[in-house]
């Protein structure tokens, strides 16, 4: 196994108004392989963004990774790391595209300085061969007349265009996981496709593992090799893409494909999830989507551990124990 | 096609943008090229039949007490309240600028220990402070003047570009530039200074009006520029026992105030019109 990213354990606190710190990401542990796609699915509020920001040690301040959480880049501990090492590994191993093209250029720097800056930030490189670099870049990702479009400003480019720039300068120093926080949520559908399509091109031609965070289940299908949910602060059920599809097990999971439209097959009412996601001041005790699931029973009083299910596929659900989830 | 440049011609499209520029334009080669074609500011005529003589086509704005050409003395007097004016601004901006960008980008502690000096630098009248310090000092040369006034003109800035970096800390642009691995100094002078730039421009070209009547008013008292240094201010104080029996020697160099701060701050309100759309 190939392992490019172990995180284990991430405990994610921020002082709440009582004094005591809460916990918006609480316990998440998985892996990374090379060449992969992993989606880290959930609703907002979830702990999705939270824990890719994490793996850059980008937490905002006053929040805090808690002592006991592991994130590992290979054999670099990241959680070890201060400073200049730190800058080190921010775009130089971990590349990250944000949800919003609109907002994540600089307004006052053409397309072609802010790649080169990507590129300089992290590789011994002359001004002229990061231009040169840069050139490539907004090939590789797509755009036409790259050598043209150096020279545009951010607020000349669609939404679109902009956020093949932003993977581009993601992909300036070769990192060799891209994490792309909602990349298509703030494009048009047809965009989407296209966006998708170019980070699924680039993992393939460099051998990158993606992080996929995402809410919607529908841009997961075909992209992701394997999926993991979450849910309060929890990654409540892992499986690859195809297994989870066909037979998703958590409660919550299957709450999530109920509610979704489908165009194929017979027309069923589409069934909302009672109740809302739990604020991260106040998870409930014991299974944290119990006072939402149908299906709660009376172990559902304590907190699951992800028990297995089938091949690869694992649940944070009592119903593990029994293997009755269906229905 | 700039952004920049973009900004500089809607600025020249508003007619107040216009006319401030264009006078200030004006002013500049004036107080550039004036000098060659007029007498020397410093020449005293005739002390008995010149002074304080009415305009005349010899001297346009008349003379003065000691039979000095009016219209060079404000010509020169531009060359030295726009220089001055320029350098001090050029001064309190980067100071400004500076503790604006220390504070803001660390933020905690430092913010507030900062933030509370300036508060207090800001409950001092600026102009007694200048007075306390200059009376205490006889005959203060241009440069130390320039500081003086520097130095005591950038408390504003420094909440303006405050308050500009604490927002631009949370664009997220700003924070896709430290997650790819941008330096702190990257990150400080190319995404957060750049970016504050433009209500800098604004603040400082309002400055530059205020520290044309501010120097002006110094040397009206004596305590600013020295004569026999031509500046309006001062022209104003040698106008004033002559004031009704020869008005022109301090009328002209006031209405040179008054056009020129009118100007800058017509050019100011433009480019916050223009930069800064917040405040419009």
């Amino acid at each position: 196994m190939n392992r490019v990213l172990e995180v284990r354990d991430l405990r994610i606190s921020f002082p709440g108004a009582d004094g005591h710190r809460f916990h918006p990401v609480d316990g998440v542990t998985f892996d990374l392989i090379r060449g992969e796609t992993l989606a880290l699915v959930g609703e907002s509020g979830s702990g999705k963004s939270l824990t890719s920001l994490a793996l850059l040690r980008l937490i905002p301040p006053p929040g805090r990774i808690d002592a006991g959480s592991v994130i590992r880049l290979g054999e670099t501990d990241v959680l070890a790391l201060e400073g200049e090492a730190l800058r080190r590994i921010r775009g130089r191993r971990i590349g990250m595209i944000f949800q919003d093209p609109m907002t994540s250029l600089n307004p006052v720097f053409t397309v072609g300085d802010q790649i080169a800056e990507g590129v300089r930030a992290h590789l011994p490189v002359s001004r002229s061969e990061a231009r040169d670099r840069a050139r490539a870049l907004l090939q590789e990702v797509g755009i036409p007349d790259p050598a043209g479009r150096l020279k545009a400003y951010p607020h000349q480019l669609s939404g679109g265009m902009r956020q093949r720039v932003m993977i581009a300068i993601a992909l300036a120093a070769e990192p060799e996981i891209l994490v792309a926080d909602e990349p298509t949520t703030a494009l048009d559908v047809t965009v989407q496709a296209q966006i998708l399509e170019v980070l699924d091109q680039l993992r393939r031609s460099r051998g990158m593992a993606v992080l996929l965070i995402t809410h919607d289940l529908g841009i997961v299908a075909g992209r992701a090799d394997r999926v993991a949910v979450m849910y309060a602060g929890q990654i409540v059920e892992e499986a690859p893409t195809a297994e989870l599809f066909a037979r998703p097990s958590h409660p919550y999971t299957q709450g999530l494909f109920a509610s979704v439209p489908r165009i194929t097959g017979p027309r069923t009412r589409l069934i909302p999830i009672g109740g809302t996601v739990p604020p991260p001041t106040a998870w409930p005790s014991g299974c944290r989507f119990r006072p939402r699931c149908p299906k709660a029973f009376a172990k559902s009083e304590l907190a699951p551990e992800l028990m297995p299910v089938g091949p690869d596929h694992r649940m944070r659900c009592w119903l593990a124990e029994t293997g009755g989830t269906d229905g | 096609m700039t952004v920049r440049s973009d900004g500089l011609k809607a600025v020249w499209r508003r007619p107040g943008g216009r006319a401030g520029a264009a006078f200030l334009g004006f002013l500049v080669l004036l107080a550039w090229l004036g000098p060659l074609a007029l007498p020397d500011p410093f020449r005293q005529f005739d002390l008995v039949e010149l002074a304080d003589a009415p305009p005349s086509a010899d001297h346009p704005f008349g003379t003065d007490q000691l039979s000095r050409d009016v219209l060079s003395r404000v010509v020169s007097g531009a060359r030295i309240s726009l220089a001055v004016a320029a350098l001090t601004v050029a001064l309190s901006v980067t100071l400004g600028a500076a503790v604006g960008l220390v504070a803001g980008y660390w933020g905690g502690a430092v913010d507030a220990v900062i933030m509370r000096l300036v508060d207090g630098a800001l409950a001092v009248p600026r102009l007694f402070l200048l007075l306390l310090v200059l009376a205490l000092s006889d005959r203060v040369p241009l440069a130390v003047l320039i500081i003086l006034m520097g130095a005591t003109g950038w408390f504003a800035t420094s909440r303006l570009v405050r308050a500009e970096v604490l927002r631009l800390r949370t664009e997220a642009f700003v924070q896709a530039a430290e997650a790819l691995g941008a330096s702190r100094r990257r990150v400080i002078f190319r995404h957060l200074l750049v970016n504050a730039a433009g209500p800098l421009l604004v603040a400082a070209t309002l400055g530059v009006g205020d520290v044309i009547l501010l120097e002006a008013g110094l040397s009206f008292l004596g305590l600013g520029v020295q004569p026999p240094t031509p500046s309006w201010g001062g022209m104003i104080m040698d106008g004033r026992p002559v004031l009704e029996s020869a008005p022109w020697v301090g009328i002209f160099p006031g209405v040179a105030i008054t056009l020129t701060v009118l100007a800058t701050n017509l050019v100011g309100d433009a480019l916050r019109d223009v930069l800064d759309p917040r405040s419009a």
